[in-house]
């Protein structure tokens, strides 16, 4: 079997693998009529247009957040605190919208951004820079950081940066209307798919073609051989985690510019833990990182559909996405035994 | 233990079956068209507390003829909640949705009421004003102070050691406002009483709240109450340490045989019924929906064993005077726990004041800080 | 009634803190210490904590018995931990990946399946009263202990113990370090991991009844606020130690008690910096005991996560 083919046929077995399991829960506990769930689930993720936008408004900031884990995890680190980097850089991208909020739109908007991206950036290279020069793990300290980012979000959101007529949510001052970064147009989808896809692309490219991209790779293949070689892995890892914390940061910015128009707890919904999910899945591949964010943002849509129509708890939808997870992981043992008949299952 | 489960799925085949002709149809198929009302809830619909207090509501509406309910639980206050009210007026054909947490409101509600105009939402807990919002949209709530107030006193008749404990999530003015009141009530009755007050810091940390409660019980606290999602933690825990507890949201009485003294409950039935008849008979449902013990959106909880006779004459005597207007739970002078006088000598707000909408102090005799 | 300890109340509460919270932590920290000196990372471990939190609730619900709940629990965990040790025995399989899913699978299947638990009310595990002798109602309060927390700490000794002197230990000790070493005294890594994840999971179910039987004392879908993920988090904190896992556990929970009692004795300013306490403590004592050269002490050499 060719590689091409073998690259979509086992994602293919995966999934439908994971379809007949989560089938079998549905119509022996549930009693439910898989086929009935199956073809509301696909109404509702891809079934129409709207449905369509409803799956990539939910896939835009796990895009983002997925680049967190999954550019570190080139030179070989486990990075888990996208959520904390996404909390920063919303908290990060309010405040400075609220100091230059005279400006014109584009100029707020911008530094919004940066500011977003440069928080998100040092959280995740703090805890690079924790790992390369005080042997600190960088799984643990960017799960802490996460936790400590958020006390830091609630702190300030309903205190010294809390507006006193936001009454029962607390939340920041508004960035004003006019700064909101809107939708794409033609869809009801705001920009931060297409923040996203541009920075998936980015960062393709640039370990496609770059030196520094190949010395990454060098480096997460075998660090001491990089040593040898010469190369600084220290500059490229607190690059890689800046870099991974900017994405996230920015998720964050475009929740504040494009959705709530001001920072609160809404920042934190799980937006940074489902990004680790996607990297795994790509395989920390930023050009896999579109598709497997548009399956998961498409069983997110429907989701409320499940429930609306079949009456099922909202956990059924987190049961089929945890064994889709586990059988497309599963799955890459097939690669390359696809013919052999003792690896069939 | 599966039968509910049954039950509450085979309810709704119908309606699905409904709602998929309504889908491949177009809505021709059917000339009496149900009136669909959306539903949506923060946290999972039986956490024994706020989001239950809804999902029973909307249980009885169900039952209504030419009526249809969707429900979606667990839905963030992000652009999720959006898609969830489009998707429900899309793919379901809702006319009237219900966002029931606070979070939804704005901006969220808001921007889905520009989207369609020409359906109906009317959100638990905002501050509709009229100018300001959509004609479209409106946001309905109950004084549930007043029912706390009724709570206050009766744990001040009954504490011995007169420190009160409140378990709060975040210090929000819905949230001051029942600690306040739940004070107040009790100082009714005990000037010299105190009440103890720890936010947790989110709406359901149950680890934290048992923590919360423990720590108080280790203070001398011996009633203690709460806002939080789900009451159940804590009133278990204080029923364990054997403490009393005043309940919220629902009527917890079954996790606290012994302990549970009375508690503040929503009875958002009355709210809902309203609005879906004014829907059947062709009238949009009112914009600014406020009621409480009178047009009876909240209630209290039948008193548990625990409770005197003396507390119960107190508590529905004070009850007879909220209703009859006699009552007044704000009223000046009142200081807040910083000695900053909140409400002047001589005022005194009707349960309806705006101000109290805003509240963000703690009245003297809670030992506390909002920040 | 209670005695006016003033500021003295917070150390206490501390203990007593330490006492109530710590116990899910320990049962995860040293299951998973256990699966990692085997040479396998098992991220799912709050996945199968919560699995045991619901089933545990369950199985006490219906048998009436909460000591066969704790036992149900840990068969479930042990299922999960067999079932994360069998995927990730197949070749190309990422562990911490699929780790990761099965925390998502667990969850969600135990949200699934606990739905109708959420109502009913199921008999607590009891606790033994060490504070008979003292008359300050605070130190009665907090020496209530509960036998799983006894159990726990004799585990997590009896894990040292067995690691460092028995032979199955020093199986485990070898397909955690070396393969080849393994392979060369004859010893099955693949078997020799499968049960070590087992038991890891079995413990980590442990570790969720005591949540939904204990303390908090009930089930929902709240239980767990990431209990699991952070003891996973708290074995490469205690360096692979089973009694340094135990001393975390108990260093993590009672910094977590910090918040509660400070505002319990009037401290009420900052409370959400003082929820973070346990995580700034961790990560300060993280910061102040590493080093770049011993950082990797104790680490298993085959343990793909922290190379």
């Amino acid at each position: 079997m060719n590689a091409t083919l073998e690259r979509i046929a086992v994602p293919t077995l995966a999934l439908l693998a994971s379809a007949v399991l989560f089938g079998l829960l549905l119509a022996f506990y549930a009693h439910v009529d898989p086929l009935e769930a199956f073809a509301l689930m696909y109404q509702g993720a891809f079934g129409t247009w709207f449905s369509w936008q409803n799956t990539l408004t939910r896939a835009a900031p796990l895009i983002l957040t997925a680049l967190c884990t999954a550019l570190p995890a080139r030179l070989g680190l486990v990075i888990i605190g996208n959520e904390g980097a996404l909390v920063v850089g919303g908290v990060a991208a309010a405040a400075a919208g609220i100091a230059v909020s005279g400006a014109p739109p584009l100029v707020v908007q911008t530094a919004m951004a940066i500011a977003a991206m440069v928080m998100g950036g040092l959280w995740i290279a703090f805890a690079g820079a924790l790992r390369q020069f005080r042997g600190v793990n960088e799984t643990i300290s960017s799960l802490l950081l996460t936790y400590i980012a958020i006390a830091l979000m609630n702190h300030f959101v309903e205190g010294p940066l809390r507006d006193p007529s936001s009454l029962n949510k607390p939340s920041t001052w508004p960035i004003g209307d006019a700064n909101m970064i809107g939708t794409i147009p033609g869809m009801d989808v705001h920009w931060g798919l297409v923040f996203g896809i541009l920075a998936c692309l980015l960062c393709y490219l640039f370990q496609r073609f770059t030196t520094w991209g190949f010395a990454m790779e060098v480096i997460g293949g075998n660090p001491k051989t990089a040593r040898m070689m010469g190369l600084d892995v220290s500059r490229y890892v607190l690059l890689a985690c800046a870099a991974g914390g900017a994405a996230a940061g920015l998720a964050g910015m475009v929740e504040v510019a494009a959705i709530h128009g001001r920072a609160n707890a809404s920042l934190a919904v799980g937006y940074g833990y489902s990004g680790i999910l996607v990297s795994f899945l790509a395989r920390h591949h930023p050009a896999a990182i579109v598709p497997v964010s548009i399956l998961l943002g498409g069983i997110g849509a429907s989701g409320g559909l499940l429930q609306r129509r079949l009456d099922l708890p909202d956990a059924a939808v987190v049961v089929l996405q945890g064994i889709i997870f586990v059988a497309i992981l599963a799955s890459e043992t097939l690669y390359g035994r696809l013919l052999k008949p003792k690896a069939a299952t | 233990m599966i039968d509910k489960f049954n039950i509450g799925r085979r309810g709704l085949l119908g309606g699905a079956a409904a709602g998929a002709m309504t889908l491949g149809l177009g809505g021709t198929a059917n000339a009496q068209k149900p009136l669909v009302l959306g539903f949506i809830y923060v946290g999972p619909r039986d956490d024994y507390g706020y989001n239950q207090a809804h999902a029973e509501a909307a249980a009885v509406l169900k039952k209504m003829a030419g009526v249809k309910v969707v429900e979606e639980e667990k839905v963030p206050e992000t652009v999720a909640v959006e898609k969830s009210m489009e998707s429900m007026i899309n793919l379901d054909g809702a006319t009237l949705i219900f966002p029931t947490s606070f979070g939804y409101f704005d901006p969220h509600m808001l921007k889905e009421a520009a989207k369609f105009p020409k359906i109906e939402f009317r959100h638990c807990g905002g501050l509709w004003a009229q100018g300001k919002h959509p004609m479209n949209t409106g946001s309905y709530f109950g004084y549930i102070d007043e029912a706390q107030y009724l709570s206050g006193i009766v744990a001040g008749s009954v504490s011995k050691s007169g420190k009160l404990g409140f378990i709060a999530a975040k210090p929000i003015p819905q949230v001051l406002r029942n600690i306040n009141a739940f004070t107040l009530g009790a100082q009714s009755v005990n000037p010299k009483i105190t009440t103890q007050v720890i936010f947790t810091g989110d709406w359901s940390l149950p680890v934290k709240e048992a923590e919360a409660t423990n720590s108080m019980i280790a203070q001398g606290v011996d009633v203690v109450t709460c806002h939080v999602d789900s009451p159940k933690v804590v009133v278990e825990t204080a029923e364990r340490a054997g403490i009393f507890t005043c309940g919220y949201h629902c009527n917890q009485a079954k996790l606290a045989p012994k302990g549970y003294l009375t508690g503040a409950e929503w009875n958002w039935e009355r709210v809902y019924v309203d609005m879906v008849e004014s829907m059947k008979a062709g009238k949009a449902p009112g914009n600014f929906v406020r009621g409480g013990l009178k047009e009876g959106y909240v209630r209290t909880s039948a008193y548990g064993p625990a409770v005197p006779a003396a507390a119960k004459e107190k508590a529905d005597a004070a009850k007879t005077a909220i209703l009859n207007g006699s009552l007044a739970i704000y009223k000046g002078a009142l200081k807040d726990n910083k000695g900053n006088t909140v409400i002047p000598a001589g005022t005194s707000y009707v349960i309806t004041e705006p101000k109290l909408e805003g509240m963000n102090y703690l009245v003297e005799g809670v030992v506390g800080s909002t920040s | 009634m209670a005695s006016d300890l003033g500021l003295w109340s917070v150390p206490l509460a501390m203990i007593a803190g330490a006492i109530r919270v710590s116990t899910p932590f320990i049962f995860v920290s040293v299951g998973e210490c256990l699966t990692e000196r085997s040479g396998r990372i098992n991220l799912g471990l709050e996945g199968t904590m919560v699995m045991g939190a619901m089933s545990g609730y369950g199985a006490a619900l219906i048998s009436g018995s909460p000591w066969l709940g704790v036992l149900v629990a840990a068969l479930v965990g042990l299922m999960f931990g067999a079932l994360h040790a069998v995927i990730c025995q197949l070749p190309k399989v990422n562990d911490v990946a699929t780790g990761i899913g099965l925390m998502l699978f667990g969850t969600g299947l135990a949200f699934f399946l606990g739905k109708p638990l959420i109502q009913p009310k199921a008999p607590n595990l009891g606790a033994i009263d060490l504070g008979w002798w003292s008359s300050i109602p605070q130190v009665r309060q907090a020496l209530q202990v509960n036998y799983l927390f006894v159990i726990g700490i004799v585990l997590a000794f009896g894990m040292a113990w067995a690691l460092k002197n028995t032979r199955w230990g020093l199986i485990v000790r070898l397909a955690g370090e070396s393969v080849d070493a393994a392979l060369a005294i004859g010893a099955s890594v693949a078997r020799t991991r499968l049960i070590a994840t087992s038991i890891g999971g079995a413990f980590a179910g442990v570790g969720g009844a005591f949540l939904s039987l204990y303390y908090p004392g009930s089930w929902s879908e709240g239980l767990s606020s990431g209990q699991g993920l952070m003891a996973v988090a708290l074995v490469i904190f205690a360096r692979w130690d089973p009694i340094r896992c135990l001393w975390a556990s108990l260093l993590f929970g009672a910094a977590g008690a910090i918040s509660p009692a400070l505002q319990s004795v009037g401290v009420t300013q900052g409370y959400y910096l003082f929820s973070a306490a346990p995580y700034v403590l961790t990560l300060a004592l993280m910061i102040a005991t590493c080093s770049p050269e011993r950082s990797l002490k104790g680490a298993p050499g085959e343990l793909g996560a922290v190379k």
